[in-house]
């Protein structure tokens, strides 16, 4: 019965044959280790954000007068409302943490090398839009972080030369963050983003599945085939990898329980103060800071003594990510048989990301703006030398198979 | 279960957060102990949020029938007792008080109370609401010390009475009496406070209760599907 109802489908689409390519003969390396939950984490936190997000905008009001109320009455009138709300507010933190976990795993293990460098430039766009995503949405709850936030954002744009304050202009819709800018937010945060980034995560997979994965040795299982032409040391991503990655979605949606239910404004890191302030155009509040996930780019702008050359420094922080498949000359992928130059790097790489983290969220004081310049020195130099302390690097060989360690 | 996981996170927090003091201009603020489930206290805050900020301020998300839910009040007790600014009780704390007339009276609009606690934290209300002191220079009379030339004045000060600034060290000292003790002082804002803490976040209650049900399902479901894993993957070696 179900044999001749798939077996009409199949005539028509090709249902068993994606099911077979991508879950059940799709064959992942069976050393993947804790870093590679964050992949599956990261469609489950997208899933959840589309989710909520479709609820809340059931009751949310994208009006300036009428915005802030919205949200409290959510929180309050609308039934599980605060759930809902909470879970895309948590979501959010949540999707930037796999994100760059994920991101993390891509570093340590090479994961972007050849043959994968289109699996990161999709990753790349996919961080880009999630950005995008992010600060449009962080607009929408109108508080006083909201309005300033997008307001000092958006003037970066107006450092541009010539077109600058034409372009904020146009960005704004009006001379200051107003009801025609949070309008215009809403539509990009509700359709037009989340549909680039549904349609980049099909890409990233495609690609992923077309190149196969790699794996923490960072070695082509692809090379070892039997005679079927089943990769020695890959198994089938289902039932493997779907019931290991059920463990990891349970712990993380512990973790990520702990935080909704008895944490949910994690201290001012997730729910800023001041955002419980209505927006108000007339009153700059002392100290704006973006969320947390931007505070190293935002490290990095205010590094720059100069506004424009700020901007240029945070673009380049981020366009530098893109060119990681051709900045990086060593023939080895996974951080395990790398030589020590690369291994120091990293390390003082994701010191500086993190110290940079940091420091954006602070006011910037002399010493404060001093420790900026300097991590900002290293984020860069970790890519600019990269070609040369890679080629030069004293890599160790690679195993031919697969280890389980 | 509940307070563990909140010290743990108060304790992880603390190592990071440095943004209470940032709040605060750099005054010591004291903190107080927020407690939902303390329905006297918040009973007893309500009480002094009607008769003593609902005339001025409005909480305008809040409803009065959610109130009476929450605090173990029925809808009648809530319309006898502390109803003044309404009349229906599914509406929400809203003052009669025009806009454009409080900004002339105050030299701003008094804020909204709602998510007041959220927007200020707790510790810095607990600290504000007892430590005006009085000032000559200013309209009111007084100024408060963790918000300088605030508009509001001392609406309390028949419980606290009056203080003044030592103009050397800003030590805070008793210039009148006030009908309360200190000690009973500092109680009545703890309620109010406490009570501020509850209308900030409604359903707090509710995220509090359903948390722990939450961690215990995905508990057992760990229980299950970490042997299921196990049970897949034994022949890979």
């Amino acid at each position: 019965m179900f044999a001749s109802l798939m077996g009409w489908v199949d005539a028509r689409f090709p249902a068993t044959k994606m099911w077979e390519e991508h879950l059940s003969k799709y064959y992942a390396p069976k050393n993947f280790n804790f870093w590679y939950f964050f992949g599956s984490l990261a469609m489950l936190v997208l899933v959840l954000q589309i989710v909520t997000g479709i609820f809340l905008t059931m009751n949310y009001k994208p009006d300036a007068a009428l915005a802030f109320a919205s949200v409290e009455y959510i929180m309050r009138d609308v039934e599980w409302g605060w759930l809902i709300r909470y879970l895309h507010s948590t979501g959010a933190s949540a999707f930037f943490i796999v994100i760059y976990l994920h991101m993390f795993r891509g570093l340590i293990y090479g994961s972007y090398k050849q043959p994968r460098e289109l699996v990161w430039l999709f990753g790349m766009f996919l961080y880009m839009a999630l950005m995008a995503e992010a600060f449009l949405g962080y607009l929408l709850p109108w508080g006083q972080m909201s309005f300033w936030g997008a307001q000092v954002i958006i003037s970066l744009f107006g450092a541009l030369p010539v077109v600058g304050e034409s372009l904020a202009l146009w960005i704004r819709g009006d001379f200051v963050v107003a009801d025609a800018t949070l309008n215009r937010f809403f539509a990009f945060h509700v359709i037009a983003v989340p549909l680039v980034i549904l349609g980049l995560v099909v890409a990233h997979i495609i690609a992923l599945h077309e190149v196969g994965s790699n794996n923490p040795d960072g070695v082509e299982i692809k090379k070892n085939k039997d005679k079927n032409g089943i990769p020695l040391d890959g198994i089938p991503f289902h039932p493997y990898y779907s019931v290991k990655d059920i463990v990891g979605v349970v712990v993380f949606l512990f973790i990520f329980s702990l935080i909704l239910f008895y944490a949910p404004e994690f201290d001012g890191w997730f729910l800023e103060k001041d955002n419980f302030v209505p927006a108000d155009a007339l009153k700059t509040p002392e100290h704006i800071v973006p969320l947390w996930y931007f505070t190293p780019f935002y490290a990095i702008l205010r590094a720059v003594p100069d506004k424009l050359m700020g901007v240029m420094a945070m673009g380049g922080a981020q366009g530098l990510l893109f060119l990681l498949p051709w900045l990086d000359r060593s023939p080895v992928k996974s951080i395990r048989y790398r030589g020590p130059y690369f291994r120091w790097a990293l390390t003082l790489f994701i010191i500086s990301f993190l110290a940079l983290g940091y420091l954006g969220t602070q006011p910037a004081t002399a010493l404060y703006t001093n420790m900026a310049r300097v991590f900002s020195i290293i984020y860069f130099a970790f890519f600019i030398l990269m070609p040369f302390y890679t080629s030069i690097d004293k890599d160790k060989p690679v195993p031919e198979r697969v280890t389980m360690k | 279960m509940r307070t563990l996981i909140s010290a743990l996170f108060i304790g992880l927090m603390s190592i990071t957060s440095s943004q209470v003091m940032a709040a605060s201009g750099g005054v010591h603020l004291d903190p107080v102990e927020i407690d939902l489930s303390d329905k006297a206290s918040l009973q007893r805050g309500a009480k002094t949020f009607m008769n003593y900020c609902l005339s001025c301020h409005q909480a305008s998300f809040m409803r009065y029938n959610r109130m009476a839910k929450d605090l173990g009040l029925t809808d009648a007790q809530v319309k006898e007792n502390l109803m003044f600014a309404s009349d229906k009780i599914g509406d929400t704390m809203t003052v009669a008080m025009r806009a454009e007339d409080a900004k002339k009276w105050f030299g701003v609009t008094p804020p909204d109370l709602s998510v007041i606690s959220r927007a200020r934290g707790t510790a810095w209300l607990n600290t504000y609401l007892r430590t005006f002191y009085l000032d000559e220079a200013k309209a009111m009379g007084t100024n408060n010390v963790v918000f300088k030339d605030v508009g509001m004045p001392h609406v309390l000060w028949q419980q606290q009475g009056y203080l003044s600034a030592d103009a050397e060290t800003g030590h805070l000292e008793h210039a009148t009496k006030g009908e309360l003790s200190t000690y009973d002082y500092n109680v009545m804002v703890a309620d109010l406070v406490n009570f501020l803490a509850y209308i900030g976040e409604p359903s707090k209650i509710q995220r509090l209760e359903l948390g722990k049900w939450v961690l215990l399902y995905l508990f057992l479901l760990f229980l299950v599907v970490y042997p299921m894993k196990k049970a897949f993957w034994k022949d890979i070696h």
